[in-house]
């Protein structure tokens, strides 16, 4: 048993910084200003180990899912803790940021399409690294403690997929900065269709 | 509310038992069910954090804690050895709840209902009947439960904790 090495690591990372790159010049056109965005950090983890890169199981946030399939069926959540989440929807739709808890209609598709175009990036930065294609669906949005998400979503596709790619992202707009954590979780298959179209060959998961 | 004895958290895919004092607490059922099994003679408690309905699609090296069908046996044979007897236990069951809504009915994401079935049914098949349920709807959940006194207490964002 063995864990990714740093060149495989790297591959991951590299998917996520030219996705990265892809989702800013969509989300500026559709902004009419410059976002940078950043991946400091990309890796695949148990999933027991995901809660508490969110804060904790607890933690309130703002999730958006996809169901994905293709060659490798997989789910994306985009999480966001609370004031993240407000703080994106404010830059996206402007006004003032009133500190409300709940999310509308119209809020709730603005990070709706926030994620689509993150999927599509991460996806297709995926899919030119590796030759695969994939299908997201359209994004379900919900507001609740950490946990009840990412159980939700590990138990519905994880028809037992046990590690998360997790690829954190980093959006600037004016001078504010929002993190947000991406997770593509394939199911068991699909993980080991991705690792070895990325040419990891020996992977194999470590016993949990 | 007091956490008396020792505090014990109980993760994802995972089951706990203990003598009083201790409190056992599972954080954030989305889908997934929260099972609290007590002994109150004995006082003895036992939690399990279920994910999925069924084993029978698990490789050969996966966690039991994780399936409906072998996490209730597995506490159960767990409970016993602590001291508890099964015809006293009172079972209290909290979450499968459904999340995200794609809305067009796609059934993988009836997760949490097809969990509270299979947990129901595995009580059942073993001889135990629920005392108090808190399932379905489209809110996370965290329960918490006293192995002193055997209270079970559920936490929601919206709604606070209320007692199960």
């Amino acid at each position: 048993m063995r864990d990714l090495s740093a060149i495989e690591l790297d591959a991951l990372k590299e998917v996520g910084t030219v996705g990265a790159g892809n989702a800013a010049t969509v989300l500026s056109s559709l902004l009419g200003q410059r976002v940078p965005m950043t991946v400091p950090e990309a890796r695949l983890l148990p999933i027991s180990m995901v809660p508490d890169v969110v804060g904790g199981a607890e933690a309130e946030v703002v999730g958006v899912c996809l169901s994905v399939t293709g060659d490798a069926p997989a789910a994306i959540l985009f999480l966001l803790l609370l004031h993240d989440g407000q703080k994106l929807v404010r830059q996206l739709l402007g006004g003032a940021a009133p500190e409300q808890i709940t999310f509308n209609e119209f809020e709730r598709s603005a990070l709706g399409e926030v994620t689509n175009i993150l999927s599509g990036a991460y996806l297709q930065a995926l899919s030119e690294f590796t030759g695969l294609s994939f299908a997201p669906s359209p994004p379900a949005f919900a507001h609740d403690m950490a946990g009840a998400l990412l159980d939700t979503v590990f138990a519905e596709i994880g028809q037992v997929g046990d590690y998360a790619l997790l690829i954190d992202t980093e959006f600037m707009t004016g001078d504010q900065g929002v993190k947000g954590h991406f997770f593509l979780v394939p199911d068991p298959e699909g993980l080991t269709t991705i690792l070895q179209a990325l040419g990891v060959r020996e992977w194999r998961p470590r016993e949990l | 509310m007091e956490t008396p004895g020792a505090l014990i958290r109980v993760g994802m895919a995972e089951s706990s038992a203990s003598k009083a004092p201790a409190t056992l607490i599972t954080s954030g059922l989305g889908s997934c069910i929260g099972v609290a099994l007590y002994d109150p003679l004995a006082k003895v408690g036992g939690m399990c954090h279920v994910m999925l309905p069924d084993s029978s699609q698990a490789r050969a090296s996966e966690n039991r804690a994780k399936f409906a069908d072998t996490a209730i046996p597995d506490i159960l044979e767990r409970l016993e050895s602590l001291g508890a007897r099964r015809e006293r236990l009172v079972v209290k069951v909290a979450g499968g709840a459904q999340m995200f809504n794609f809305g067009r009915g796609d059934d993988r994401f009836a997760i949490g209902r097809r969990n509270a079935e299979a947990v129901r049914s595995a009580l059942k098949q073993a001889g135990l009947r629920i005392a108090a349920e808190d399932t379905g709807g489209s809110h996370g959940r965290t329960m918490i439960f006293d192995v002193s006194s055997g209270r079970v207490f559920i936490r929601t964002i919206e709604g606070g904790e209320a007692e199960l």
